[in-house]
């Protein structure tokens, strides 16, 4: 082995490194400043319509590792009424099969990705739990009726004049930033 | 007095921070020179073959993600090859033209991880790896608009894709197309000519071409031993005739040729993915019509695919019954492992983390 | 007549007795070497983590008090509160005793470093040599903790250490020489005056030469091969924990800023500088030295023992052997007064030298038949 190149091969790649000092950062300071994430986020806290839900069951045999609990019984008409819709996020593995196997578009994905718990009771989402609220609201995963109301994804692909990550060159500690990216 | 020597065994353990995840050496040494090599896996067995014999196969397709979680579409695409020898279905043209796309970006992807790792191994503190993450993340991204995550795709299904990429995916993937040949270009800067790297990996751990075809090794490991053989040029799948590209070799086999087979790989592939973007037909069906629960006739099929790591191959055996009576897969990794007890005999212990660093194994794989 | 020396002269004429003229200014400056030389550790150790962010693409540590000044502090309170743990069958009186033998020769370098003109704690008149013969006490030190640990990655990594510290003590002293030679005396205070052209233009090779020996005696990248993350763990310091680790690391970086304040007086001109006060000049001197080592630390990957033992042998010590023969022709046949003589030479022999030595010189090692 011998030191070819006189050691200019090192200094081409000093040089390279040099310049990376110049570019801004990719970090975003996390509590402060938050990514968007994409309109199709499989998140973690499912939206279930209890209007459309007919009962049929078709989600609790696509789940492969069978979180969904259903009972029901039958009322007037013929119709099953749903007694318990109990779905173990803690178990689940976030595939999204269920959600696609869903008939009646009755079931979406959530957009959280922060629910961590204390106890390993609050990870078991019953009825209540999966309602659809103002801050409870489904993502577009294979329901593009969703996705006009959620914000654009940011990317990286694209430099801060194009509207992607906005980063500046000398960012300044967290009290001096503003929040949201 | 006569004097009594011992071999002297180091244990380079399952928490180490640079195998490749949970993965055990035993190394017996001579002072620093290598005298043999053991390794043991299994520290991350699952399961996933037991498993898939009581999911239908539509629900085998996430067990199948966590094989190799840094590039899970491929494996996703070889098993969903094999379902549909077996079962006959035929795939419609755009998610043929979707799945190759996937499959390349799946590639640059895995390459510059394993670059970046591979580097980090040789000792430069981190810098390269998080150079090669910001790509990374670009890819990431992309796929994050399509499926909504990042790791775990399970995006493709038997017989074409689950949804459609979203509008704005098609100008993102341009622009990424279009930058790409300058990053490669800045990697090569980095590192191709610095002196210590040549010192490092020039002449180490040299895999000669036959004992590469005798192992049975695949991928990046055969070609950079000098053989010529991909899987996209000797058995197409897909619509892979239709592109046209090269396939590098290398000459001695090295770890310096592993290296660089895998970048000129990346610029390859970077050529495949601009052509396809010319080629696909702007609208079509993306999903063969393939019910929930379907039922593929009795036999049995393999499908095998040019994975980033090697040869992925998978094995089903279909009995008429919603479910698979059994699937084998056949991992690249673990082939590929079986030869680092010839590369690293007779060098010292910071040979053998390069020397394993640049098989580019992911434990997922070999334990399964 | 230093600082010091003046103070001396006064308390002795106000009355004290004898004893206590001597002895109230050797302990002012012992407290303020000590102190100082800490606090300057612990405000590099955070400008190395911020700067090694930026050439990362991140930021550093940037939450803890105002732009993370205080986040060195937030790791020495934790490494305080950190559970001693000594493994069962170690040696136990090398394993405590390790830790200071490798820490206090650093403090001991800074008393002999000229911070501004007179300004020094003891002005040796063999300065030079005693900073040499200091920093290779921990070499010492670091054996005894890689023996005392009782540990297979340790003890390799104390074998490399011994290996490479001694080594790269002769291009070290060699390339010294040469300064010594020009200068004319060994007293730091007087290498400083004797600079009208600082040293790095007159002797190019030799600062590159010294700078490269320094760095492997500082145990950085590229030769950080007895701490190498990825192969042995953590080398010599696996085992420790607790204000015994912080030592360690304090030690690391002490020992940087000690090379880099000697890289400093011996090459780049100590205080000297046109319009700043002198201590600013020095203090901007240390910083580009010390960065210039972050930089390579970011860049480059590391040696392994064989190719690091022949770089130092092979390579370096013969450069030096002949760069040292240079400059004493030069010295005497040279006048004193046309030091821009002895630039435009020593650049030219730097170029012809490091071409022919790229020509001739294989890193050696190999594969080994077993």
């Amino acid at each position: 082995m011998k030191f070819e190149r006189y050691g200019i091969g090192i200094a081409k790649g000093m040089a390279l490194t040099l310049r990376h000092l110049f570019r801004p950062p990719l970090t975003v300071q996390y509590p402060n400043e938050k990514l968007v994430v994409s309109k199709r986020i499989r998140g973690n806290e499912l939206v279930w319509f209890p209007d459309r839900c007919t009962g049929c069951g078709t989600c609790t045999k696509a789940c492969l590792q069978g979180n969904i609990i259903l009972v029901t019984h039958r009322g007037e008409e013929n119709k099953f009424i749903v007694d318990k819709f109990e779905l173990d996020s803690g178990r689940c593995i976030f595939c999204g099969l269920c959600v696609e196997s869903c008939p009646y578009d009755a079931l979406a994905m959530g957009l959280e990705y922060e629910c961590a718990k204390y106890s390993r009771g609050d990870t078991i989402l019953s009825k209540e739990k999966l309602k659809l609220t103002d801050k409870h609201q489904p993502s577009a995963y294979y329901r593009p009726q969703f996705a006009a109301k959620l914000p654009e994804q940011s990317l990286l692909i694209y430099d801060r004049k194009e509207g992607g990550q906005k980063l500046k060159l000398f960012p300044l500690s967290k009290r001096k930033r503003g929040p949201g990216a | 007095m006569p004097i009594k020597t011992e071999p002297f065994y180091l244990n380079i353990g399952p928490q180490h921070p640079s195998t490749h995840g949970v993965f055990r050496l035993r190394v017996q040494l001579d002072g620093e020179v290598i005298v043999d090599v053991e390794p043991i896996i299994g520290y991350l067995h699952r399961g996933i073959e037991k498993l898939a014999e009581t999911r239908t196969y539509t629900q085998v397709i996430p067990l199948t993600d966590r094989l190799d979680y840094v590039a899970s579409m491929t494996n996703n695409l070889a098993y969903c090859l094999a379902v549909e020898k077996l079962a006959g279905v035929k795939v419609p043209e755009r998610a043929e033209y979707l799945r190759v796309i996937f499959s390349e970006l799946m590639r640059l992807a895995n390459h510059f991880l394993a670059i970046g790792a591979f580097l980090n191994d040789c000792g430069a503190l981190a810098t390269p790896l998080i150079y090669m993450w910001r790509e990374r993340e670009k890819i990431v991204d992309l796929c994050e608009m399509t499926c909504g995550q990042r790791l775990l795709f399970n995006y493709m299904r038997v017989g074409g894709m689950s949804q459609d990429v979203p509008e704005e995916f098609m100008p993102a993937l341009k622009k990424f197309v279009a930058e790409m040949p300058k990053f490669i270009g800045e990697y090569e800067q980095l590192i191709k000519q610095n002196e210590i790297f040549l010192a490092r990996t020039k002449g180490v751990g040299i895999l000669p071409k036959q004992t590469a075809i005798d192992i049975g090794a695949s991928g990046p490991v055969l070609r950079a031993s000098g053989v010529k053989w991909d899987i996209r040029k000797k058995d197409p799948y897909s619509v892979y005739e239709r592109f046209d590209f090269e396939v590098p070799t290398g000459d001695v086999g090295d770890c310096y040729d592993r290296f660089w087979v895998r970048l000129r790989e990346m610029r390859q592939s970077v050529r495949i993915l601009e052509q396809a973007i010319d080629q696909i037909p702007a609208k079509g069906p993306i999903w063969a019509d393939v019910p929930q629960f379907f039922r593929p006739p009795p036999g049995e099929a393999y499908g095998h695919i040019e994975a980033p790591k090697g040869n992925l191959g998978f094995y089903v055996v279909g009995d008429g019954s919603i479910a698979p009576y059994r699937v084998h897969i056949f991992p690249p990794s673990l082939i590929n492992v079986t030869a680092l007890r010839d590369m690293a005999i007779g060098w010292k212990i910071a040979d053998l983390i390069i020397i394993f660093g640049s098989i580019d194994v992911v434990l997922g794989e070999i334990d399964r | 007549m230093t600082l010091l020396d003046q103070f001396q002269q006064m308390l002795l004429s106000t009355g004290l007795p004898d004893w206590a003229a001597y002895l109230v200014p050797a302990l002012v400056g012992v407290i303020l070497i000590v102190a100082v030389s800490l606090t300057l550790v612990i405000i590099f150790i955070w400008w190395e983590r911020r700067l090694l962010g930026r050439f990362q693409l991140r930021l550093g540590p940037n939450r803890c008090g105002p732009e993370g000044i205080l986040q060195p502090v937030a790791t020495g309170l934790k490494l305080l509160l950190k559970e001693d743990i000594v493994p069962a069958k170690a040696d136990k009186i090398l394993h405590f005793l390790a830790p200071i033998v490798v820490f206090v020769p650093v403090l001991m370098i800074f008393a002999v470093v000229p911070v501004s003109d007179g300004a020094i704690l003891a002005n040796l008149n063999v300065g030079i040599i005693y900073v040499i013969a200091i920093s290779s006490i921990s070499t010492i030190g670091i054996f005894m903790a890689a023996w005392g640990s009782s540990n297979k990655f340790a003890l390799i990594s104390g074998m490399r250490t011994v290996a490479q510290m001694v080594s790269y003590e002769l291009p070290v002293v060699l390339s010294l020489v040469g300064v010594v030679l020009i200068a004319g005396s060994f007293s730091m205070l007087s290498i400083v005056q004797a600079q009208s052209i600082p040293f790095i233009l007159v002797m190019p090779l030799g600062c590159v030469i010294f700078f490269l020996g320094c760095l492997a005696e500082m145990n950085r990248s590229p030769f950080d091969l007895l701490e190498a993350d990825s192969e042995i763990v953590a080398g010599y310091h696996t085992e420790y924990s607790g204000m015994k680790f912080a030592m360690f690391f304090m030690g690391e970086y002490g020992v940087a800023l000690a090379y880099s304040t000697v890289i400093t007086t011996l090459f780049l001109g100590g205080w000297s500088g046109p319009l700043l006060p002198p201590l600013i000049w020095f203090l901007i001197k240390v910083v580009l030295v010390f960065s210039v080592t972050i930089w390579m630390r970011a860049t480059l990957p590391r040696l392994r023992v064989d190719q690091l033992m022949s770089f130092a042998w092979k390579g370096l010590l013969p450069m030096a052997v002949i760069n040292l023969v240079i400059i004493a022709i030069e010295v005497l046949v040279v006048p004193a007064s046309m030091l821009w003589l002895m630039v435009i030479l020593n650049f030219a022999f730097a170029a012809a030298l490091v071409l022919l030595w790229s020509r001739l010189f294989t890193l050696g090692g190999g594969r080994v038949e077993v």
